[in-house]
């Protein structure tokens, strides 16, 4: 036990309370620092993604992407689990106001003709991935190849999770970067990026571009998807919609 | 009672207290409720930005609206507590740093109790005000974020960077304020029963105990509920 001698007697009964009150003054600096973040940051967050977000995109440790620097991929799932489709099994179902109805396997996709494009992915929550290879088929050729009914005048698109659902206007759906989605960053969709088949849905926010795609069915008018019903806007074009001003994908 | 260090008291040998009242009900309700809520704003926001998390977990919706309400009510507890005189006192304490909270800061054996320190130690404050000037950062921004419409995009960009360095942050406190307390069974037991014996707070917050020496009042466990030594009354040396 350390003796009481060697640090001089204390004062009996006085309350600490010596000292300059720094602790005020630290909480006043936090505040003001967050402030001055606030305003400053879009700047900051830009330089540093724009250097960091690329490593982290092909970063095979995957330690980079533990700080948060944005402008890398983030998975969002909107139901507990989706189910796994390997290629072999997938099957995607074109149906409602069509001619044709279709059911279609991974090689009927690539039996058609295939568009591939560089654009990037922008989420309305505010990261972006630059520059990702997208390639698949082209909404408009598969919408051809059902044939469309007249009274047809909206996509609408469900997913293997069961829950997320989205839909388009036939216009929006026949735009050439709106593609039915077999591969992006150079390789087959994986699971977590929606895969083995996502929407993508280039001229608009991400979450327009339907995640684990099964099902593909034209409505007389648009149904309000998943995203649309907690708030976002059904017309979700980037730079355009949901008070956001991000300058174009393409 | 008399003032303090009375003849009296000077004439017969000191009676040293088996144990001390540290924290009040309050204020370990306070301390119970931030930390749940803090563990659910981290639990939530690990689901929401770690990518193998978010999609094996899902839900994204629902683990959202947890993480904003847990966040909204974070500083609830830490409001309705001014209502107690103690954890007012305790924050009267946590604001101030003397010149040996300098000094304990900078020795390299703080441990061994050679410096006096009160209630609180230097670390103990400094996790204090960052938790708390954090929280407030956190609050702020989160509001900012959640909210599209109260300021324009790039200060929502801005809020987004800021509560995303400042939750990085306030994990690696909290992840360091657990380390602490796993080292030392006595101080997380002063939190949890509010008693801690008076030979550790003779070691490890000496000054506070001397304060305490002058305030009979608080000197024992005023309930009668000192656990674990059999009672945890004063110890009588006749």
């Amino acid at each position: 036990m350390v003796s009481s001698q060697s640090k001089g007697k204390p004062a009996k009964g006085k309350p600490a309370s010596e000292g300059p009150p720094v602790g005020r003054r630290v909480i006043l600096g936090l505040l003001g620092l967050g402030a001055v973040g606030v305003v400053t940051g879009r700047v900051t967050q830009d330089g540093l993604a724009r250097v960091l977000g690329p490593i982290e995109n092909r970063d095979p440790t995957g330690l980079v992407s533990l700080f948060p620097v944005g402008d890398s991929f983030r998975f969002y799932s909107v139901t507990g689990s989706v189910p796994s489709r390997s290629a072999a099994d997938y099957r995607l179902t074109v149906s409602g106001l069509v001619d044709h109805p279709q059911t279609l396997t991974m090689a009927d996709l690539a039996a058609l003709p295939q568009t591939s494009f560089t654009s990037d992915f922008q989420c309305v929550t505010g990261w972006r991935v630059r520059q990702v290879e997208w390639s698949g088929v082209a909404l408009a050729r598969l919408l051809d190849e059902v044939g469309v009914r007249a009274q047809a005048k909206a996509v609408h698109f469900t997913s293997l999770d069961g829950t997320y659902t989205e839909s388009l206007t036939i216009e929006q759906a026949r735009l050439s970067d709106v593609i039915v989605a077999t591969s992006m960053l150079g390789k087959p969709v994986t699971h977590d990026h929606g895969g083995p088949v996502r929407m993508y849905v280039g001229p608009m926010y991400g979450y327009k571009s339907i995640k684990w795609l099964s099902g593909i069915q034209l409505t007389e008018a648009v149904e309000v998807g998943y995203w649309e019903t907690r708030g976002y806007d059904v017309d979700g074009f980037v730079g355009h919609s949901n008070g956001r001003d991000d300058e174009p994908t393409g | 009672m008399s003032p303090p260090v009375d003849s009296a008291a000077q004439r017969r040998p000191r009676i040293e207290p088996v144990q001390v009242r540290r924290f009040a009900r309050a204020e370990r309700l306070v301390h119970r409720l931030t930390a749940v809520l803090m563990t659910s704003c981290i639990l939530t926001a690990a689901v929401l930005y770690n990518g193998t998390l978010s999609v094996a977990v899902g839900h994204r919706r629902v683990v959202e609206l947890i993480h904003v309400y847990s966040g909204f009510a974070l500083p609830a507890p830490m409001i309705v507590g001014l209502a107690s005189a103690a954890y007012r006192a305790d924050l009267g304490r946590l604001n101030r740093f003397s010149r040996d909270d300098w000094r304990w800061l900078r020795s390299r054996d703080r441990r061994l109790g050679l410096i006096p320190v009160g209630k609180f130690n230097a670390g103990q404050k400094i996790n204090a005000w960052l938790s708390a000037g954090s929280i407030l950062v956190l609050l702020g921004t989160g509001l900012l974020m959640y909210y599209p419409y109260l300021v324009r995009l790039s200060w929502r960009t801005g809020a987004t960077f800021v509560h995303d360095w400042f939750a990085l942050g306030v994990g690696l406190l909290v992840l360091g304020h657990v380390f602490k307390a796993s080292r030392d069974a006595e101080a997380r037991r002063g939190m949890r029963t509010g008693l801690v014996l008076a030979a550790w707070a003779k070691i490890n917050h000496d000054r506070w105990l001397a304060e305490l020496d002058g305030d009979a009042e608080s000197v024992r466990d005023p309930d009668g509920r000192g656990d674990r030594d059999g009672g945890g009354g004063e110890r009588d040396p006749a």
